[in-house]
């Protein structure tokens, strides 16, 4: 995602001279297409993402629309309370890039997982976050909300190759995207993790199954009413996440089943636990903290099938 | 218990809008006016606020381009140290910015002239209240400026228990780096923080050093002294080279006998007792 973010930035700022990009010294081999074609636009401000959003709410307060960059525990949490102070508490269109979302850093550990940036970007009322699922959603997304008035946070993947299955690049603010339709539950994810979701929906289809599966890149401002009604259509709901089960996607749709008085279940699959010291490749982490399509597919069933029993 | 004076009954209310030729000079009466409003309020901070009276009067008075708060191109103001926000409202007072009816709102219910710089409050660029951020804000402003080929300039007010803050370095390190000759801090090196003196808590024994080593220039000046301060800030190159930092030496709680240099003054409201003294104090300063 993060080589067609840039990609698409590149193009959004040759025709609008607000855009600038800030980077803590992060992006190397992805930043260079904007570095290198619009050279005084482009900042390395050194290890300092605090200062980096200072700076930024200082350009956005002139004018510009600042990009800022960085992985994403960096671009979230270090910088956090700038971010509140700054952009989010005088309303600017600063734009955080934070990348990696969910353990897409893998061998780098913990330092470098993304797992609790929506949870904690979602208390504020006032920054809208999207989470797209693969390259070409991120380009639509992009599009369509860099110019939006405000704060803005884009929790991006590093895989620009993974194309989530039927998804074909599109989103509509505040609406989830709809990749198959069935009856027995409802499976919503969120980011990257959307791929090995689709994969564990086809493993379902085995099992005799039938599951709608949403995307939904649209995390704050809250998903319209259509989105509720969705929830409202399914005896079971299902939230996958690469991120704390607490505070993000899951924590999301529990709001809005409560809010609604919806009646339905609602399992969130998600990290459960502080991630240890075991490292692996993101497949195996996965596997590890049940993300895999194997353990998503697995849960459904063992929820499903022991209702049915139980009832 | 605290007889509650009315604002009426501390200053005639009048429209706010006073020349800024004729208020030049006007220390005491801003003096005045934060011991008031901040005894009407029962708010402390009081002596943070009384130390940089000089400093603001300078940079509104004598330094600033801004015909309006509202002028695009005007000079930006950040008080990065926005616990001393009483000062900043008694200076945008004088300067005709706000009414003395705005100003009398200090600390009640459905004002935005709160304890620390409201973004919403006008002549109130930037929101503060957390140390460490307002040199970042200010570093972005002057970064803009360059990049719009303007020629306005950034000040900040800073404290100096706010070079505790890492974040304040990653805003020196940049501006020093990149240059921004269009940015000017002011530290108040009032020598003491909320629960010491500054040498006691974090020690800087050569700041002077420490700034110049990061490609600013630095200065050394009286606080209190106004003709020095605009001397000073009026003689810089915001043009080209360094950015300017003044490190300014001021007497916390300066003007007020019992408070000057008193760590309790930090947030301690004034009793009636202590207003009727300090004001006999500040009238003969």
């Amino acid at each position: 995602m993060r080589l067609t973010f840039v990609k698409t930035l590149v193009e959004l700022a040759q025709t609008d001279q607000r855009i600038v990009l800030l980077t803590a010294d992060l992006g190397y081999s992805a930043l260079e297409p904007f570095k290198d074609q619009l050279a005084d636009r482009f900042i390395n401000v050194g290890v300092a993402e605090q200062n980096m959003v200072g700076v930024a709410t200082g350009l956005a307060e002139a004018g510009f629309i600042p990009f800022v960059y960085s992985i994403v525990t960096f671009a979230s949490l270090r910088p956090y309370e700038f971010i509140r102070n700054g952009p989010i508490a005088h309303n600017l269109p600063v734009r955080i890039a934070g990348v990696g979302g969910g353990m897409e850093y893998s061998h780098n550990g913990l330092t470098h997982f993304g797992v609790e940036d929506i949870g904690v970007m979602r208390t504020q009322p006032g920054i809208s976050i999207f989470a797209p699922a693969d390259a070409q959603q991120t380009e639509t997304i992009l599009r369509s909300t860099y110019m939006l008035e405000g704060p803005v946070y884009y929790r991006l993947g590093k895989d620009d190759r993974t194309i989530v299955p039927g998804l074909e690049g599109s989103f509509e603010l505040g609406k989830a995207q709809i990749l198959t339709e069935g009856s027995d539950c409802l499976i919503v994810s969120m980011g990257a993790v959307s791929n090995e979701t689709a994969a564990a929906v086809v493993e379902l289809q085995k099992s005799n199954i039938s599951v709608t599966h949403a995307v939904l890149a649209t995390i704050n401002p809250p998903p319209d009413e259509g989105f509720t009604s969705l929830l409202g259509h399914y005896p079971y709901i299902f939230t996958v996440e690469a991120h704390y089960v607490s505070g993000g996607l899951g924590s999301l749709v529990s709001e809005i089943i409560a809010d609604n008085a919806l009646k339905t279940r609602l399992t969130r699959i998600g990290l459960n636990k502080t991630p240890d010291s075991i490292t692996g490749d993101q497949a195996f982490l996965y596997d590890r903290y049940g993300l895999s399509p194997r353990a998503i597919a697995k849960k459904v069933v063992d929820t499903v099938k022991l209702s049915r029993v139980t009832c | 218990m605290l007889n509650i004076v009315s604002p009426q009954t501390i200053y005639p209310l009048g429209d706010g809008v006073i020349s800024s030729q004729s208020w030049f000079g006007s220390a005491r009466a801003m003096r005045e006016l934060i011991l008031k409003e901040s005894f009407r309020a029962h708010v402390g901070h009081i002596g943070s606020g009384l130390c940089i009276v000089e400093i603001l009067e300078a940079l509104f008075s004598k330094i600033m381009k801004i015909d309006s708060p509202s002028d695009q191109d005007r000079d930006r103001f950040i008080l990065s140290k926005g616990h001393a926000a009483l000062a900043l409202y008694v200076t945008l007072y004088f300067k005709g910015w706000i009414t003395a009816e705005q100003l009398s709102t200090f600390c009640g219910n459905g004002t935005t002239f709160g304890v620390h710089p409201e973004p919403q409050t006008p002549g109130v660029d930037f929101g503060t209240g957390s140390l460490g951020q307002g040199l970042s804000f200010a570093t972005g402003a002057a970064l803009a400026a360059r990049w719009q080929k303007s020629k306005r300039r950034v000040f900040t007010v800073m404290s100096d228990a706010e070079c505790n803050e890492g974040s304040t370095w990653e805003a020196v390190m940049f501006a020093g780096h990149h240059k921004l000759s269009n940015l000017c801090a002011i530290i108040d090196m009032n020598k003491q923080q909320a629960f010491g003196y500054t040498k006691d808590v974090i020690n800087i024994p050569n700041i002077k050093d420490v700034w110049n080593g990061f490609n600013w220039d630095v200065y050394e000046v009286d606080g209190h002294n106004i003709e020095q301060l605009v001397k000073t800030m009026s003689s810089l190159n915001f043009s080209e080279g360094r950015p300017h930092v003044l490190l300014a030496n001021t007497i916390f709680g300066k003007g007020v006998s019992f408070m000057e240099g008193q760590i309790k003054w930090h947030y301690s409201p004034l009793s009636e007792h202590d207003l009727a003294q300090a004001l006999i104090d500040v009238s003969k300063s």
